[in-house]
């Protein structure tokens, strides 16, 4: 997995409330056998017209966001079914950190594990770095996942909280089949304690 | 002790270690695998060179891509990249020996249907599949929910998952419900109090009189949606309903083992005392037929309210609403039943099954579909179409001029040849409504089994209670 230490890069604004996965990645992309080569697909229907032109005032396509790296988004992004392809296509497309008020549970998870920060803040820091995200080309925060922070571009700064086991793998890389590997043995103990009391299983 | 939830009860039998911090990691006792979420979990196994762990605890099968037309039969995949898709679990299953149903076995069907029907899901387990509506077998009293590709792997490869612990709610439904009303309006009626987001970080029991009332497969309905409500799962207590539901399912215990797994799950209830950090009641004879207008499960009414305008809504909710609105093509104040249907749709792991599909021949018998509309009924396994025709209940949908079709995920999820064309509006028995979630521009209406019958019957969405 790729590492997540600090980004620096040009965040867009996504004001809309309930993004789903089919927003984010729609089903006609999920019949790949791998994981990457999705970011062209990023936002299909909202990005590209039925002949396949770009929408021109859908954010990702303006001058200014084409290169982001962060999203401010609307509250429940990322609702709907669990596929992992949606942040595979954020990450393939550039995007390293979602903001928003909340996120949905299973896409929250995948972020993680695709070296995906997703940051959830109060309703009025969300409004902030919206704002902020709203002057296009000069929209650049820095996210600095060590620290904790947000540094808009008045040099204001946001912090924010994130699980202390989900930080420490993203910062170093980790693979967490990895890291349960390690508990091999106590899965084999747990294993054979619940064959003898639920044999059915 | 203290008192516990059911909940935390699986949760506890569950766990096989904890850091300081929560982070824990659960055994899983169920993985269930189709074709869409995992060619990239197998890919990465091979790639380091790793097992799976507990193949005998594996169960794959394809559902989502699979055609449901006749010309199945002969092996037809005309989609290049699904039928890649397909040969690749195809292979996955084979090479790593783990459970599997191949297209042409008569137990194929989609996973959450098939699970429940050989005996799979069973009361007090771990049940985990790369799919948000695993959420469906927490309808046994097992802990269930949907996992990501890269949790796939991890669960293939190390048979734990690692988890945070979420909070509790508790969803109670008292009383009864009213003629014409069934799980589908349950579940969804939940989800309009909540809101999609309402159920983040919880895992949702359901409980009261009219949850404790309804059939085993009225119950997978109802959990089944837990997940679009937001909450991580959905949770029933198993009782007799239960019990007899599973007696007898090939996987099931027979005999002595039988005997101690009924006397382990007679356990699985939550404690008188025990709390929850979160209730919600609502009262079972206050539940309507709903339908949903807009593009989020959370956008339902009463099937006798009309259109809302984006005014009665706040935050960012109001632009959505518009959007929704727009895509909907459909104009605030207007009456919901003058809404005109072309397609109905039954089916999918929320109404797929036989009692689904009694209640469509129950209110379409002897009758026919509206003039120039299509109508299709696809079965959840290929068990509960044969059942279906024993029954005679295809038959009547045939005759009523239903398409009646072969098992799988079908125009749920569009991601097979069954897809609504853009403008094409669709009365379905489905979870989401989402846009472009039956296809492309297509215009998606949630409703019960009933209230989908009675729609293909008159063209527009209908009051059943008026049938
Ligand atoms: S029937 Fe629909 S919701 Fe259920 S597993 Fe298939 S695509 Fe998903």
């Amino acid at each position: 997995m790729k590492k997540f230490t600090q980004i620096t890069g040009v965040a867009a604004p996504m004001p809309l409330v309930n993004v789903d996965t089919d927003m984010i990645i729609p089903k006609l992309f999920l019949k790949t056998i791998k994981r990457s080569g999705l970011g062209k697909n990023l936002f299909d229907e909202m990005r590209f017209d039925d002949n396949g032109e770009e929408i021109a005032d859908f954010v990702l396509n303006k001058p200014a966001y084409r290169n982001a790296q962060i999203l401010v988004a609307g509250e429940n992004f990322g609702c709907g079914s669990s596929r992992e392809h949606a942040p595979w296509a954020l990450l393939d497309f550039g995007i390293r950190v979602v903001i928003s008020t909340s996120f949905a549970d299973i896409f929250f998870n995948n972020c993680f594990k695709n070296g995906i920060l997703p940051i959830v803040l109060p309703q009025s820091d969300v409004d902030k770095l919206m704002e902020d995200a709203n002057r296009g080309a000069n929209a650049v925060l820095s996210v600095d996942l060590e620290s904790q922070t947000i540094s808009g571009p008045d040099g204001g700064q946001i912090s924010f909280e994130v699980d202390a086991f989900k930080k420490h793998c993203l910062i170093n890389g980790l693979d967490d089949i990895g890291l349960t590997m390690q508990k091999a043995d106590a899965i084999d103990v747990f294993e054979a304690k619940h064959s003898v009391s639920a044999p059915w299983i | 002790m203290t008192a516990k939830t059911l909940y935390d009860k699986i949760w506890d039998a569950h766990l096989v270690s904890e850091d300081a911090d929560g982070t824990s990691l659960i055994y899983i006792d169920r993985h269930l695998v189709h074709e869409v979420t995992s060619p990239q979990a197998f890919e990465g196994l091979r790639a380091a060179g790793r097992p799976v762990r507990a193949p005998e605890k594996t169960i794959a099968v394809p559902d989502h891509n699979v055609p449901t037309t006749l010309d199945r039969i002969d092996g037809v995949v005309k989609n290049e990249e699904s039928r890649i898709q397909l040969d690749a679990l195809d292979k996955n299953a084979r090479d790593f020996g783990v459970h599997y149903y191949p297209v042409d076995d008569i137990r194929q069907g989609v996973v959450h249907i098939i699970g429940p029907e050989q005996g799979w899901t069973l009361p007090g387990m771990t049940i985990v599949c790369g799919d948000s509506h695993t959420a469906t077998h927490g309808a046994f009293g097992a802990l269930a929910h949907g996992i990501g590709t890269s949790e796939v792997e991890h669960v293939l490869a190390t048979q734990a998952l690692i988890q945070q612990k979420s909070k509790n709610m508790k969803v109670e439904i008292t009383g009864k419900l009213a003629e014409g009303v069934t799980a589908k309006d349950i579940t969804m009626a939940v989800i309009g109090k909540t809101g999609t987001a309402g159920g983040t970080g919880y895992v949702i029991e359901y409980c009261g009189e009219a949850i404790r009332d309804l059939s085993m497969e009225g119950r997978m309905t109802v959990c089944n949606m837990a997940i679009e409500g937001g909450a991580r799962a959905g949770l029933i207590a198993p009782d007799q309903t239960t019990y007899d539901y599973v007696m007898g399912r090939p996987h099931a215990p027979k005999g002595a083992e039988w005997e101690m797994a009924l006397a382990y799950w007679k356990t699985m209830f939550t404690d008188e005392d025990a709390e929850f950090d979160l209730m919600l009641t609502l009262k079972g004879e206050d539940i309507a037929p709903l339908v949903t207008w807009g593009t989020s499960p959370e956008d339902v009414l009463p099937i006798t309210g009309v259109v809302p305008h984006p005014d009665e809504f706040e935050g960012g909710k109001v632009d959505a609403v518009k959007r929704s609105l727009e895509y909907m093509q459909l104009t605030p104040g207007q009456k919901l039943t003058d809404i005109a249907v072309d397609t109905v749709f039954v089916g999918s792991c929320t109404n797929g099954r036989i009692e689904d599909f009694r209640e469509v021949a129950r209110i379409v018998k002897g009758k026919k579909i509206k003039t120039g509309m299509r109508a299709i009924a696809v079965p959840g396994s290929g068990l509960v179409r044969l059942q279906a025709e024993e029954e005679g209940v295809a038959k009547i949908l045939s005759d009523a001029g239903f398409e009646w079709r072969l098992a799988g995920c079908s125009m749920c999820l569009a991601m097979n040849p069954d897809k609504l064309q853009p403008g094409e509006r669709c009365a379905a028995t489905t979870n989401r409504n989402f846009e472009g979630r039956q296809g492309r521009g297509g215009l998606t209406h949630l409703v019960s089994p009933a209230m989908a019958a009675a729609a293909a019957l008159t063209g527009h969405l209908t009051d059943v209670r008026e049938m």
